[in-house]
Parts: C-alpha cells; sequence; structure tokens
C-alpha cells in the first residue's frame, strides 16, 4: 500500500500551539476534524475493502431473510426433481446410457445462471429505496458497491448449488470423473454464472423498480437453456436453430461441465467457457460501472 | 468573491434535464456552523440542486465548492466532508442501528474504534440506544429518520445535508426532530436543509433561501423574508370616495415604515400592505439560563453566539 492510498498515513496539519500554552477550544476542534477526515482513496486495496464492505452487508441479512433463502434453494432442487423424474426415462440422448448423467449438469448449469437474476433484483432495491444514493455521497470506491452484489450474490449461489448437489446425488447423479475434474466443472459454471450477474447489473441498474428487475432479470435468460444442450442434443432441433444452440455461451458452458463430471474428455469447452466469462465479465462490469457513475434515481 | 471560508459556496449553479432547467443559475453562501435553509414548494430544483452539492450530479454550468473544494473536479474529497440524508430513509431495513452505522463508518475509511465510539455516541443522542441491536424493518418513521442522519454524521462531515428531513413525519416526531436539528447547530455543525413547509425554514433556518423553478427568489433572515413579501394586508371599503385620502391618512398611522396603498378603479376600494413593525433588537438581553431557544426576535440560537433575547423570553425561560 502506497501512501496516496492509505487514509491512515495522513498528515495532520496542525498549527503550533501558542505561547499561552492553552489549547483553545478551536484548536482541538480542528484537530478532531482533521483526525476523522480521511483523504477520499482510489486505490486497489481501498475498492477490496469497500467490495467487501459492501459483501457483508448482504450476507449478514442472507441468514436474516430465511424466506428468500428457503425458497431460492426450493427452487434448482424443483428443478433437478421434475426434469429428472419427468423427463428422466422419455428421453434418450446419444452417446449417454443414463438421461440423468447428462441432464443434471444442464441443470446445474440453468441453476446457477437463473441464480444471477437476484443481482438485479437487489441493485433495484437499493436504487428504489434511495441507498444507492448515500452510497453514491459517501468516500468510497465507485466500483465496490457492483462488486460487493455480484460477489455477495456468488456466495449465495454457491450456498445453493451445495444444496442442489447433495439432492442430485440422492437421485442417482454420480461424479464419474475425478473429484478434481467435478471441482474443475463446479468452478466454470459458477465462474459463467457470475459473469452474467454482470449483465443483471446494468439491468438492476436500468429499470426503474423492484418488480421490473424480477421480470427483466429472468426474460432474457430463458432461453438460454432452452436453445442449448442443456436438455437435449442439439441435433434434435430444427436445422436453423443448431447453430444458435451449439454457440450459445451456455452450452459451451454445460458441454464443459457435463464433459468433466462424467469423466470425458473436454475439448476446447473450457477454455472457451473461461473466456466468455471474463469477456462477458470486463464488457459488462465496464458498462455497468459506468452506468452506475452516472446514472441517478428519478 | 464569495467567502473562502464559507461552507458551502455555490455561483450561477445550472443543471438541465433535456429542457428542463431544473437548476436555473443558483447563487448561495453558507457560512460554517449554521443552519441555512432551501425552501420551496415541489419541484422547485431543491433537491437537484442538493443533488449538486454533493456530487450525486455533475452541473452543466456554474461551479459549487464544499469546504472550498470543487464538487465538479474533486468530488472524493468533497465526498469525504460531506454527509447527505435524502429524502427517503437511506437505511438498511435488515441491519440493527449498530450495523448500520457500522457500515457507513467502515465507507467512510474510518477506523474501528472510532466507529465504535462514534456510533456509541450517535446512538445515545439520536434516543436510539434501547433499539440498537433490532433490525431496522421495525423502526417507527421518526426512528429511521434519526438514524438516517445519525449515519449521515459517523464521519463528523463539514456539513450536513438534509433533504426534507420532516417530510412524511407525523407531528409529534416532527418536532423532536427539529429539536435535533437545532442541537446539531450547537454542535457546530452547517447544515443545509430543503424543505417545503415555511415553518420549519422559519424555526431552523438561520437563513431562507427561497427558489422557485431552478431560481433564487429571494434570500434572507426568515424575518427579512416576512418584511419584503408579508406583512399584514388591509382591504378597506368606503362608504364615500372624497373621504379615501383621510383612510390613508390613518392607515399611515399603523405603522412607521411605508404603506402601500392600491386604489381601486371605482375610488371606494383600497388595499394596503402593511410592514410588521418590529420592535428595537437592542432590547434583547442574553439569556441567562442559556437555555437552546432560539431569540423569537432576532431569531438567533439565543445561548451560542451570545446573541440577546427579549425580557419576556427571559421571563419565561427563569419560570420553566
Amino acid at each position: 500500500m502506497t501512501d496516496d492510498t492509505d487514509p491512515h498515513s495522513e498528515r495532520l496539519d496542525i498549527s503550533p500551539i501558542d505561547s499561552s500554552n492553552e489549547i483553545s477550544a478551536a484548536h482541538v476542534r480542528a484537530v478532531a476534524a482533521s483526525i476523522s477526515r480521511r483523504e477520499p482513496t482510489s486505490g486497489l486495496v481501498w475498492a477490496m475493502r469497500d467490495s467487501w464492505t459492501e459483501a457483508t452487508r448482504h450476507l449478514r441479512i442472507v441468514p436474516r431473510n430465511v424466506e428468500l433463502l428457503i425458497f431460492a434453494t426450493l427452487q434448482p432442487v424443483m428443478f433437478v426433481l421434475l426434469f429428472v423424474y419427468v423427463f428422466g426415462g422419455a428421453i434418450e440422448v446419444p452417446g449417454f446410457d443414463n438421461y440423468d448423467q447428462f441432464l443434471i449438469p444442464g441443470i446445474f448449469a440453468q441453476s446457477v445462471v437463473f441464480g444471477s437474476a437476484f443481482t438485479s433484483i437487489g441493485i433495484a432495491e437499493d436504487m428504489q429505496k434511495g441507498y444507492i444514493d448515500r452510497l453514491r455521497s459517501l468516500p468510497m470506491a465507485r466500483s465496490a458497491v457492483l462488486i460487493g452484489r455480484t460477489f455477495s450474490d456468488l456466495l449465495r449461489n454457491i450456498l445453493t448449488f451445495v444444496v442442489m448437489l447433495f439432492v442430485a446425488f440422492l437421485t442417482c447423479f454420480r461424479f464419474e470423473g475425478s473429484l478434481l475434474e467435478a471441482l474443475y466443472a463446479t468452478a466454470l459454471l459458477l465462474g459463467f454464472s457470475y459473469s452474467l450477474s454482470w449483465i443483471q447489473a446494468v439491468i438492476g441498474l436500468g429499470v426503474s423498480s423492484v418488480e421490473a428487475a424480477n421480470s427483466a432479470g429472468f426474460v432474457w435468460m430463458f432461453p438460454l437453456p432452452f436453445v442449448s444442450s442443456a436438455f437435449v442434443d442439439p441435433v434434435q432441433m430444427p436445422g436453423w436453430l443448431q447453430p444458435i444452440a451449439r454457440n450459445n455461451p451456455f452450452t459451451i458452458a454445460t458441454n464443459a461441465c457435463r464433459a468433466l463430471y462424467n469423466g470425458l474428455p473436454v475439448g476446447n469447452d473450457a477454455i472457451l467457457t473461461i473466456a466468455w466469462s471474463i469477456g462477458i465479465t470486463l464488457v459488462f462490469a465496464f458498462v455497468s460501472i459506468r452506468k452506475f457513475s452516472s446514472s441517478t434515481v428519478a | 468573491m464569495p467567502d473562502a471560508n464559507a461552507a458551502v459556496v455555490a455561483e450561477g449553479l445550472v443543471k438541465t434535464f433535456g429542457p428542463t432547467r431544473a437548476v436555473d443559475g443558483i447563487d448561495l453562501v453558507v457560512p460554517r456552523g449554521v443552519i441555512y435553509g432551501l425552501l420551496g414548494p415541489n419541484g422547485a430544483g431543491k433537491t437537484t440542486t442538493v443533488r449538486l452539492l454533493t456530487t450525486l450530479l455533475r452541473p452543466d454550468g456554474g461551479r459549487a465548492t464544499v469546504d472550498g473544494i470543487d464538487v465538479a473536479t474533486r468530488p472524493a474529497e468533497v465526498r469525504a466532508r460531506i454527509g447527505l440524508t435524502g429524502q427517503y430513509a437511506a437505511v438498511e431495513e435488515r441491519l440493527t442501528a449498530r450495523e448500520n452505522l457500522n457500515l457507513i463508518g467502515r465507507l467512510y475509511h474510518l477506523g474501528r474504534s472510532e466507529i465504535s465510539a462514534r456510533g456509541t455516541d450517535l446512538l445515545e443522542r439520536f434516543d436510539l440506544v434501547d433499539a440498537a441491536d433490532r433490525v431496522v424493518k421495525g423502526y417507527s418513521g421518526g426512528m429511521r429518520r434519526r438514524l438516517d442522519i445519525a449515519m449521515s454524521l459517523i464521519a463528523r462531515p463539514s456539513v450536513l445535508f438534509l433533504d426534507e428531513p420532516t417530510t412524511g413525519l407525523d407531528p409529534r416526531s416532527r418536532l423532536a426532530m427539529w429539536e435535533l436539528i437545532e442541537e446539531l447547530e450547537h454542535d457546530g455543525t452547517t447544515v443545509l436543509l430543503t424543505t417545503q413547509y415555511l415553518d420549519e425554514a422559519d424555526r431552523l433556518a438561520q437563513k431562507i433561501i427561497v427558489i422557485d423553478t431552478g431560481k433564487v427568489i429571494a434570500n434572507g433572515t426568515s424575518d427579512e423574508l416576512k418584511d419584503q413579501i408579508g406583512g399584514d394586508r388591509l382591504s378597506v371599503t368606503i362608504a364615500r370616495s372624497e373621504n379615501l385620502q383621510s383612510a390613508v391618512d390613518a392607515l399611515r398611522q399603523l405603522t412607521t415604515g411605508d404603506i402601500e396603498v392600491e386604489v381601486d378603479d371605482d375610488g371606494t376600494h383600497l388595499h394596503a400592505a402593511i410592514p410588521i413593525r418590529r420592535p428595537d433588537g437592542a432590547s434583547c438581553s442574553p439569556c441567562p439560563r442559556r437555555c437552546r431557544r432560539r431569540c423569537p426576535q432576532c431569531r438567533g440560537p439565543a445561548a451560542n453566539t451570545g446573541r440577546r433575547v427579549p425580557d419576556t423570553h427571559r421571563q419565561a425561560c427563569s419560570r420553566g
């Protein structure tokens, strides 16, 4: 940490006490004021600390909102159970004896991706309450509000993922590859979902109400898992749809984690998933942080 | 050049939204340690002015400084010196009061021990000690507002901006909020508050800046404003038009100042604006009790500045 980024290194500019050796009230006030007045910083360290402070704001709330926690976790669990038991026997996919092994990674991908919708809702809520205005009037890093939000949503998503994984094991899903491959697959999914929460941040900053964020956050994501390899092989789709489905980044992420969970060769898909995730994050983090710095509550 | 020592200075501040000039050349100077009021109806540009001064909006014209620091070119430094309480209580509902204070203290980059000491102090002063560890969701409107202001004060800002601090409060909470704001002034905090209510500006603000359609339309102490635009207005109907002059002469005796008289065409109706006659301020003497009431005549904070209070106040005060 360099001097100019550390507020604690600020030197106090205090005029020498006058010859009477009396400390005037004004003098004390001046000292007190300069002690408490930290110089603002734009340093990376402060940006990280501010982001963490903001993340703790959201994380503290998670256990206090038990309803939301339960229902947010139930939804992906429902998806696992419904798809496995309703479609499980009906669909055959070339190359897989057991549809569950094909399907469940797709549902994992869908669930973590849908989990990113919390970001737009949370940001819209802060905007509506005027909380964002308060934060914008503080000497904190501009990026921290959004980084803190997306990061805490990522942690929440991990929690959902663990519960979902547990339920998947209760059906008959198994890691066919190594544990390391499974962790790699999981990290790919969560990273991809994190990149989408930056798109959600742009949406949350753009809509005028929480209700709008709720719909707008979901609607664009809906086609992603359906026009993809999550539930069926794209070969079974109409010809014009196949190229879309095959190049959908969601397909790439699903294929990567499906291969890794099943111990199959992953090819370029893992690298491509990482590239997509980084690309989306960079572009939308840039857009949303710019938007955040300039946006106002109407 | 306005006083460089002033807490807030705006010169020809302009903000446009499309064709609307929300703030249309506002000039103001707020000295240190006083409460100034921005008074105006809804949509007058009060909130936009506050948003410009607190770096939430970038001015389209003119300039503004807080503590001598330009809000447009050095916003980060301005932010470290201000506290903002917006129109909506911007508190995190699912956190406790203490957690809210702690969070904002950390975002002001204060040290841990300073946050906890200052937080405890503020909770006491704002009468939130009993509720300090309860989640804010169950708070009343008045409590939320108090917490909101406490959060803005955690870093001892040079200037506190209060945007309509009593809007939506019940009469009792409103009164409590007024007392609290008056106490801030006694501590030497500079406050710029916006309000739609004349009585609020009258009671709290040493000087009132009246704005409408983005422009300053009047500016002064509440008495000066009342003298300018207020006073009594009499409408007199006289039976015979030849008596008009004697009626005017009679009215002139009511006051020492000039009165303006308008006469209707038929010569039997006249309207007179009579300035308020004010007793000589010299009759005020310092309140011996050093009570925190304002002098009702000179409107100054009596105890703090050694301003004078009238004998009637002194009597009332020593009885109380």
